[in-house]
């Protein structure tokens, strides 16, 4: 078995990975090398051949391979050494990463820093509680996608949608622009988890419905998907008798959210937020490990690539901060607490010695405010409030801090974001 | 009178823009609570374009298709044209990101490019 070392080791090689190394590299760590666990570089935005990526990042519309690509170039370009094919299997608290490939075998590398960039992957149909059979035809959104995008096979023909995230109204376009009959998405939720351009454009346009509130009790067919049945929920999300619709098809795709992979971060110990599923982390986007960073979506899961980039970047930057012995020492830090409306932020502490002169937090709304505002609490003092004519889940929102809000509140001990409504 | 309902898309609120037409001209735009969502609405009922991202056979390539799109903006009207006009061309390997794959697609002036590389197939 081999044993090598290296100042940065970046476990995943998609857009989060990419912008990562790219910053660790900028940053004069020369010693950087990418983990992927695919066959090439790029991760999901390969398969992502829809337009809207970019605008953030390049300030135009790139479709979601093109977006991959400016990054695989730059990486290129440094001369980023990675490993394609490469599944990492093993981090331990002393950052000692164990990796297996075809070409090298069982390798084993200590790792000066780690930045976790594994991304997420989609909740499959065994974690909804759906009854029925199990026949063919059940795909995730995201298999599909990758089934019609990068394979050129076509799942199906006649196509229901449960869940209206932005990958099912993206494959409700995709099926049909390919000659499927999408029938119908269906969402729990009273309202859509997706953007509202992805529903004009990809549900309006093709007269697709969209039934919110609604979700599949029952999946029909033996070998092969024959029917759903799908109902009306009530405020409680469970199914209301009598509501229930019968819809043949032979395919059923599953947009129904998605979980950041962190099984190789638990076992390097990482703490893990029960709300997003990823790391708990600090201003610098490290972990409860020293030396172990996060980004992307393994950390929490973003709307836009554009600011996976922008966090990815900062985690890059700061894990050479960290290797090059730069990092000045956190006192005691500041506790980022997620008060009424917002589920989580990211970071949830702030050593503010490390922040630097600008720290955006980032954070999901719990629910859906028309002309609320989104306030930052230093104990009762609110010290920012920004009104906002709409917050949706589906979108994630930031907050800036500066450091002068730091400076204004020496020995903080808190600070609380929060949503209000008057 | 003709009275068109629609979304606006130009930022999350997502207002129901309702446009009201004689013939071709348009008469009122209302329900929307800021100038883009005039500007969307008017777009939207007069000429509603759209860029079709899709996928190619590839011929010859490690991979079997390279994604595409039109490199700007077509007539709504005319995206299953396009679909079908994209469906029964075949590019060659190498194709590089960038490359154009079709020209003037479907008459609309507009060329289909690649958005991702695909490399030649090994030799056998």
């Amino acid at each position: 078995m081999t044993v090598t070392e290296h100042d940065i080791v970046v476990i995943g090689g998609g857009p989060a990975g990419l912008a990562a190394a790219i910053a660790a590299k900028k940053s004069g760590v020369n010693d950087v090398l990418i983990l992927e666990r695919g066959g090439e570089l790029g991760g999901i935005l390969n398969q992502c051949i829809h337009n809207g990526f970019g605008l953030h990042t390049f300030g135009e519309e790139l479709t979601g391979s093109e977006y991959a690509a400016r990054f695989i170039a730059e990486a290129e370009e440094l001369g980023i050494p990675y490993k394609l094919d490469t599944m990492a299997l093993d981090i331990t608290p002393e950052r000692v990463v164990t990796a297996v490939n075809r070409t090298d075998g069982v390798m084993t590398i200590k790792a000066g820093a780690v930045i976790l960039a594994m991304g997420c992957r989609e909740r499959p149909r065994g974690a909804l509680n759906i009854a029925g059979f199990r026949p063919a035809g059940i795909f995730s959104a995201g298999t599909a996608q990758r089934l019609v995008n990068i394979e050129g096979y076509m799942p199906g023909k006649e196509v229901v949608i449960l869940g209206s995230g932005d990958i099912g109204l993206i494959m409700a376009r995709r099926m049909t622009l390919e000659g499927a009959r999408v029938k119908l998405v269906a969402e729990l939720m009273p309202y859509s988890g997706g953007l509202k351009r992805n529903i004009v454009q990809c549900l309006d346009d093709f007269d697709i419905p969209l039934l919110l509130s609604h979700t599949v009790v029952d999946i029909e067919g033996k070998e092969r998907v024959t029917a759903v049945v799908v109902a009306e929920v009530d405020e409680n999300r469970r199914p209301i008798p009598g509501t229930e619709q019968r819809i043949s098809c032979d395919t059923l795709l599953l947009s129904c959210g998605l979980l950041p992979e962190n099984e190789l971060s638990q076992s390097a110990g990482v703490e893990l937020s029960p709300v997003t599923g990823g790391a708990v982390v600090n201003e610098s986007l490290e972990t409860s490990v020293g030396g172990v960073f996060a980004c992307g979506n393994v950390l929490h899961v973003h709307d836009l690539v554009d600011y996976v980039s922008e966090e990815a970047a900062l985690a890059g930057e700061n894990a050479a901060r960290y290797v090059r012995g730069e990092r000045c020492e956190g006192g005691e830090p500041i506790s980022l607490r997620a008060g009424n409306g917002v589920r989580y932020t990211v970071p949830s502490f702030i050593a503010p010695e490390r922040a630097g002169d600008k720290l955006t937090v980032r954070f999901r709304v719990a629910d859906v405010y028309k002309n609320a505002f989104v306030c930052v609490y230093c104990g009762d003092e609110c010290v920012q409030r920004r009104k906002k004519r709409v917050l949706a889940p589906g979108e994630m929102e930031q907050v800036v801090l500066t450091d002068r809000l730091f400076a204004e509140n020496p020995g903080l001990s808190e600070i609380t974001i929060k949503i209000e409504t008057a | 009178m003709n009275t068109v309902e629609l979304t606006c898309i130009g930022c999350p609120l997502g207002c129901n823009v309702t446009v009201k037409t004689e013939g071709e001209r348009i008469i009122s735009v209302s329900g929307n609570t800021c100038p883009r969502g005039e500007s969307y609405a008017r777009k939207e009922v007069t000429d509603p374009t759209r860029i079709v991202t899709t996928t190619m056979r590839v011929k010859g390539g490690a991979r079997s298709r390279v994604a595409c799109k039109t490199a700007s903006d077509i007539p709504k009207g005319k995206i299953f044209e396009v679909m079908r006009e994209i469906a029964s061309a075949q590019a060659e390997a190498p194709v590089r990101l960038g490359d154009v794959l079709i020209v003037n697609v479907a008459d609309t002036g507009v060329d289909v490019t690649a958005t991702s590389s695909v490399a030649a197939s090994d030799p056998q």
